[in-house]
């Protein structure tokens, strides 16, 4: 299978002790969650808020991390921005496995035309690098949040097809699914009952290192203009919106740059650590 | 009550199985040996309706297997089960064993095996009767696969294998992945389950001291072939086929090792 899952490929020493890798991954997660959720309710401004006279404030009590060329809280922006660009993304890996995982058990247990049909669409979309065609669907269906989300939705769902498809397939000829049968369990029992539980640890550790990417896919659109709209604080639009004052004020792009690496590390941590605990293989 | 006539399957234009006839009678017990890759399995498999043959048919019960659909096919299975050779595949590793054991209850909720009259309403303990009679202890139900020997869940699948009180049951080599003090075991409780349960079984294996002491009748296969086909109590007569004759030596070489 030519699925590409991110891989940390050179895990830092002390990562290598594959428990600590989840630690550290549940910890950063924990950190994330809490805020994402809380922050909202503790931050000291608004994040909408334009003040023009303190624009590009330095940090200060009022302002932890400063304002940005619009005299916004970039503190309170990050902060909220985190509940989109994060909300977004459990969304869109949500919907994904909800698509994907049903369709990938059917197929590969009744495998035939069915099969085959399937295989072609999915190479047939993936002709293009995922990227690309989200660029492309985003592009045409104009720039939006929900038109993000649809389209990342749209390229992503194969993915996970796939991965279940192929175990199943390997699943369903053992003798324990032959025995199922004699035993008189329908095809939807089987796959109720026998195939379910083989692809749960693999797809999550496929979701939780897909959510890195998908953050990185909602930034980078949002950064090219496609996604969250201003003034809305997500982080990527809040690097585009920083864009003009790189030289000036560098802050305005380091701050959710920080933010949207810290996070990726952290899923990608959590899913390189379950996908060694679990002993699930790259396919 | 099984009628095998001249079957015949073929993988990649490659028999496996050439003219195949045999006869199952009510509590009869079936050995048929051959060397690895003689078709054993393929045959069971196409008695179960796991696979379809190419020529010949299968009547089971009065009605041809192979033509069965649906609920027809259903019912059929409900009479004819199976041991597989390696315990380790042939149970979820994923499954608690208990519900393995009842899966088959499940599926088939009108049906009421004799051993099962008192506690049919209720999963757990039908499993735990059924784990009685393969002598486990109730203390393994609540186990995954991986927590249990080879015998015990060699058990376990032959408990799944009686629990609808099948007319049939075959095994596919039931003893061959496991220990050899195990072995023994496994075949006495096969044998007086066959008797207490009046079972026919179709014993697949290539240890001819056990189909020898499971069965009363042997069909030997050779690359697809039935070369041979008599009583037990005849393993050692004259008139065998110069290829049964050969296994019975290496068999008896092998002892002496
Ligand atoms: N699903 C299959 N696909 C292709 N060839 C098969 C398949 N099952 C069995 N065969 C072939 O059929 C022959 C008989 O196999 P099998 O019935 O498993 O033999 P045995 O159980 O006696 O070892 C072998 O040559 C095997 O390679
Ligand atoms: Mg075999």
């Amino acid at each position: 299978m030519n699925i590409q899952m991110p891989r940390i490929n050179r895990i830092p020493f002390f990562f290598k002790n594959q428990n600590l890798l989840i630690q550290w991954g549940i910890i950063f997660f924990l950190i994330i969650t809490l805020i994402t959720l809380i922050g909202p309710f503790i931050v000291p401004n608004d994040p909408l808020t334009a003040n023009m006279s303190e624009r590009l404030a330095p940090p200060s009590s009022t302002y932890p991390l400063g304002t940005d060329h619009m005299g916004r809280c970039i503190f309170s922006r990050l902060i909220v921005g985190a509940q989109s660009t994060l909300g977004i993304t459990a969304l869109v890996v949500a919907t994904v496995a909800i698509i994907g995982i049903p369709i990938g058990l059917v197929i590969g247990y009744i495998g035939g035309r069915l099969d085959t049909v399937f295989m072609r669409v999915a190479d047939g979309i993936l002709a293009l690098p995922e990227f690309i065609l989200a660029i492309a669907i985003a592009g045409f269906l104009g720039p939006s949040l929900t038109n993000l989300m649809i389209s990342i939705v749209f390229v992503k769902w194969i993915a996970y097809t796939r991965v279940v498809r192929s175990i199943v397939i390997t699943e369903r000829n053992k003798d324990y699914v032959q025995a199922a049968k004699v035993g008189g369990s329908s095809s939807w029992k089987i796959i109720r009952r026998h195939m379910f539980p083989q692809i749960v640890s693999p797809v999550l550790v496929l979701a939780t290192l897909d959510i890195g990417k998908v953050i990185l896919t909602i930034s980078s659109l949002s950064y090219l203009g496609l996604g969250a709209q201003p003034p809305a604080p997500e982080w990527g639009a809040m690097l585009n919106d920083g864009r003009p004052y790189f030289q000036s004020a560098p802050e305005l792009m380091i701050y959710p740059g920080l933010a949207i690496f810290f996070v990726v590390l952290a899923f990608n941590l959590m899913g390189e650590g379950l996908r060694d605990k679990w002993d699930v293989k790259s396919r | 009550m099984l009628h095998v006539n001249s079957i015949s399957k073929t993988y990649h234009s490659k028999a496996a199985l050439s003219d195949i006839s045999l006869t199952v009678q009510p509590g009869e017990s079936i050995g048929v040996i051959g060397e690895s890759g003689s078709g054993k399995s393929t045959l069971g498999k196409i008695i179960l309706g796991l696979e379809k043959p190419e020529q010949g048919d299968v009547h089971f019960r009065g009605s041809n297997l192979h033509t069965l659909k649906g609920q027809a096919l259903k019912a059929s299975r409900r009479h004819l089960q199976i041991v597989f050779q390696d315990p380790a595949g042939s149970l979820n590793p994923k499954l608690l064993v208990w519900k393995s054991v009842v899966e088959p209850l499940e599926n088939f909720p009108d049906v009421i095996p004799s051993f099962l009259k008192e506690v049919r309403h209720d999963r757990k303990k039908m499993a735990e009767v059924l784990f009685q009679k393969v002598g486990l202890s109730s203390e393994l139900l609540e186990r995954y696969p991986h927590q249990l020997s080879g015998g015990q869940k060699q058990r376990i699948a032959v408990a799944r294998g009686i629990s609808l009180e099948p007319d049939l049951l075959v095994c596919d080599e039931p003893t061959s992945s496991l220990d050899v003090s195990v072995q023994a075991q496994v075949l006495n409780l096969l044998k007086k389950l066959q008797r207490d349960l009046n079972l026919s079984l179709l014993f697949i294996s290539h240890d001819i001291a056990a189909v020898q002491f499971m069965c009363e009748r042997i069909v030997v296969l050779k690359e697809g072939l039935a070369v041979d086909s008599f009583l037990t109590e005849d393993l050692f007569s004259e008139s065998r086929h110069p290829y049964t004759r050969l296994l019975v030596e290496m068999s008896m070489e092998q002892e002496y090792k």
